[in-house]
């Protein structure tokens, strides 16, 4: 989320916040807050702590150290591994998931985990005609729609019946949707459960005190090992540059989303920067049904033309690195090393112009002011607009707040524009692809392939990634589809953010993963 | 008085009424709906028509209006979709929050400004009067927000007198104390401006009724001088004054929007501007019928006390 409205000046205030802060000798920042108690800076209010229920990443970062799944990612990694569930097996055809359950886990209520609570939980998200199915709405419960039953065997035995094979499924109980919430509290607080939660995680919840704070304590009986920490203390504050002068001030131990200009701020000892790639990726939606991209040679042509390199050093200050594809990088087992980014290449962009016949296309782009995972989408706009012109493009950009954006680019851009920019954050390598590059993904079919792309050896490679039950043969198909894709260039593949995140020096041990979640078991607090 | 007043209150309900619509038909037509707002990248034709029927948005316009409407009179103004709260909750929590910010501003605007157009007007063209326009063009010229930022920047990150933003401390916090701490910044950046505007006026309202007669008579009859100014002078200013007063009271309300944003403080403009943002359509009509209720019985208010200080006008 981004808090587009009131930006100011950005970077005129934090210009003369350096200024300021240089004439006036910076002093040490030294943390108000007593050890073992860890302060978070967050960008927003949570809406509910009711995995289930909630989409934002800024709430995923509480539930994540409140909760467990069946299963999680690998420390470092988007690969699963046992969490709740020790292990699990699949049958042959792929459409059967049988997990055996961790022994003697209990909830923090006190009530037993085991498969009545796991088939609870699903059951509550999906079936309509479940008691307490009204405790939603449940907005992600379409990350499991192929699961059809969900059904105990014994008490620590739960077998998920998929109604086809769907690859993607371990990685989408890896996700905060798949959180495993006490049944007990659900039933005693029933639609006022997101504020009294209850789960099986590192830290138990204290108290929560609207626009104040989240308050979690250590849980000391983790079954994975207790926490270092006694307390996290979880404070929104929306504005990017007060949450900075927080940092500063010793206000708060840990900032997550650090804006880029403000980054200067931090270097020296009192501060620790801490970076992670993540499965995000920022491309420019390239519309190849009409106009000027509906030629290969032209969409190739915009993404020579593009100084991807500028763009994440200048406007994004090194907060992203070049993207190569439409798969990041971050996936690492489903990642094709050997792509090569679009060189920046101004005379070859005009060359293939020259051969494609075209005489300065016109171009309409599609810009939006925030949103979710868009960076600086107005900066990163303007250079994209100066690198296409400088080839010889006629760029014309029409700006959009994200809501009216989605609501313009998501039906697809024919008879509007020739290009919008987007960006997504996904937990699987299917997702997005599945999702946005398929001919039976265009807007008409209930899709998100707004620019049209079609190519049937795409269609086939990631039908066929879906079904496999083999990591490796996905792996493969996956890798395939990404050389395929970045030849034909439906899209100009623009960068993969890094999240960043701050801490004072008397945090350690902390770090960010991967999968963007923030996991705060190992931290200590000096 | 009773007359007038009941009469100002009718007066009103049409006001309010109007608002309603208004307020409804903007979150209406505004483009982008909540399902977009809470789906994101992931807003499937599909999943948008699950949660507009989940949060009731697929009923007709005119009938979403009246149940909206009725609710209201019945005192229920419905949940926040974003908060997964009441909304009236949620108003109540964050006006206060806005009361005390705000009222606190208000009273260091009305005290300093009339204090200094008084001082100004009584000592005309002197040291006094030249370095208070002066202080007060400055005070009108610097934009709130921007003198939040730089408060912050010199006050809380370099001297460390004050914390950054919040309303209380994150953890162990909440005393009186603690909370007039965290209040001390905010409030004087958002009176700065109303404080000037006050000030201006006062000054010439009391220039004007310095010069009348009854002035000079008391002058003649020997009052001391310090009676005249704050005596007979300023209560007969006041009548000029009062408005302008009302007019700053809903400036400070409405500027609270801004400085609520740059300090964090936990009131209802920075409610109203991210649930806009999240097209949490309840929250934002409940919060702006809400403020329009208050800010118009404010109103009626300060024309009240108006009338109690100048019997003309009441008719």
């Amino acid at each position: 989320m981004k808090q587009g409205m009131l930006n100011w000046t950005r970077r005129g205030v934090l210009a003369a916040g350096t200024a300021l802060g240089l004439a006036l000798s910076m002093g040490p920042a030294a943390a108000q807050t007593p050890p073992g108690v860890l302060i978070v800076g967050q960008i927003a209010e949570p809406k509910a702590l009711d995995p289930a229920a909630v989409t934002a990443v800024n709430d995923f970062r509480i539930l994540m150290n409140v909760y467990d799944g069946l299963v999680r990612y690998k420390s470092g990694t988007l690969e699963v591994e046992p969490a709740l569930a020790e292990s699990w097996e699949i049958s042959e055809d792929g459409t059967t998931y049988t997990f055996k359950l961790r022994e003697g886990v209990t909830f923090h209520d006190g009530s037993a985990f085991d498969a009545e609570a796991v088939k609870f939980n699903f059951d509550r998200m999906l079936k309509e005609d479940h008691p307490f199915h009204d405790t939603g709405p449940f907005p992600l419960a379409f990350f499991f729609s192929s699961v059809e039953e969900v059904t105990v065997i014994d008490p620590l035995t739960v077998e998920f019946q998929l109604n086809a094979p769907y690859a993607p499924f371990l990685s989408n109980l890896a996700y905060p949707t798949g959180l495993i919430v006490s049944p007990a509290a659900v039933e005693e607080y029933g639609a006022d459960y997101g504020r009294h939660p209850s789960g099986t995680g590192p830290f138990t919840f204290a108290e929560w005190e609207s626009n104040t704070h989240v308050i979690l304590n250590a849980n000391g009986d983790y079954w994975d090992g207790a926490p270092e920490l006694e307390t996290v203390v979880f404070r929104p504050i929306t504005d990017a540059n007060t949450r900075t002068a927080e940092m500063l001030a010793g206000g708060i131990d840990l900032m997550v989303e650090v804006p880029p200009v403000a980054l200067s701020e931090f270097e020296g000892d009192d501060f620790t920067v801490v970076e992670q790639a993540g499965p995000h990726v920022w491309f420019l939606i390239l519309n190849a049904k009409d106009g000027p991209f509906a030629e290969k040679a032209v969409r190739q042509a915009a993404n020579y033309a593009v100084n991807k390199t500028a763009l994440v050093e200048n406007v994004l200050e090194g907060t992203a690195e070049v993207a190569a594809g439409p798969t990041p990088p971050a996936f690492a087992w489903a990642y094709n090393e050997a792509l090569e980014p679009y060189p920046y290449d101004p005379e070859k962009a005009k060359a293939l112009l020259a051969e494609a016949g075209m005489e300065a296309p016109e171009v309409t782009f599609f810009v939006t002011e925030g949103g979710s995972g868009m960076l600086d989408p107005v900066a990163m706009g303007t250079a994209i607009q100066a690198d296409l012109e400088a080839v010889g493009f006629d760029v014309t950009i029409e700006t959009y707040e994200w809501n009216t954006f989605l609501g313009e680019v998501n039906p697809g851009l024919e008879g509007k524009a020739d290009m919008a920019e987007m960006a997504w954050m996904t937990n699987d390598p299917d997702t997005l692809p599945y999702l946005a590059l398929r001919t039976d993904a265009w807007p008409d079919k209930g899709g998100f392939n707004s620019g049209y792309y079609s190519n049937p050896e795409v269609d086939e490679l990631l039908e066929k990634a879906r079904v496999s039950t083999s990591q490796d043969e996905r792996a493969s198909l996956y890798q395939e589809m990404q050389a395929i894709v970045q030849e034909d260039a439906p899209w100009v593949f623009v960068a993969n953010w890094k999240q960043n995140a701050v801490t004072s020096s008397a945090v350690e041990d902390f770090a960010l993963e991967p999968s963007f979640f923030l996991l705060l078991r190992d931290v200590v607090k000096n | 008085m009773t007359g007038y007043i009941l009469k100002r209150l009718l007066s009103a309900v049409p006001v309010l009424l109007g608002i309603t619509v208004i307020v409804f038909l903007i979150m209406a037509l505004i483009p982008g709906d909540p399902a977009l707002a809470i789906l994101g990248a992931y807003a499937t034709p599909e999943n948008v028509a699950k949660i507009n029927r989940d949060l009731g948005l697929d009923a007709p316009l005119v009938a979403r209006y009246f149940i909206w409407l009725g609710n209201m009179l019945t005192g229920d103004f419905g949940t926040s979709f974003s908060l997964n709260r009441p909304v009236i909750d949620e108003v109540l929590d964050r006006f206060s929050a806005t009361l005390l910010l705000a009222g606190t501003s208000f009273l260091l605007c009305t005290l300093l400004g009339i204090a200094a157009g008084v001082i100004s007007a009584a000592k005309q063209y002197g040291w006094a009067d030249k370095g208070i326009t002066f202080a007060v063009l400055l005070g009108i010229s610097i934009p709130s927000f921007f003198l939040g930022m730089m408060m912050i920047l010199i006050f809380a990150v370099e001297l460390r007198w004050f914390p950054v933003s919040g309303m209380k401390m994150a953890y162990g916090g909440g005393g009186f104390a603690d909370v007039a701490n965290h209040l001390v910044m905010p409030a004087f950046a958002l009176a700065v401006v109303a404080t000037g505007v006050v000030a201006r006026l006062s000054r010439s309202a009391m220039l004007e009724v310095l010069r009348q007669d009854f002035i000079r008579t008391a002058r003649a009859k020997g009052v001391r001088e310090g009676r005249v100014v704050w005596g007979h002078a300023l209560r007969a200013a006041m009548v000029g004054i009062i408005p302008v007063l009302g007019i700053q009271a809903g400036f400070v309300l409405s500027g609270a929007v801004y400085i609520e944003m740059v300090f964090q403080w936990p009131g209802v403009g920075r409610m109203l501007v991210d649930a806009i943002l999240k097209r949490d359509i309840l929250l934002v009509q409940g919060g702006v019928v809400f403020v329009a209720a208050c800010y118009v019985l404010f109103n009626i208010a300060v024309d009240v006390a108006q009338s109690l200080l100048d019997p003309r006008i009441k008719t």
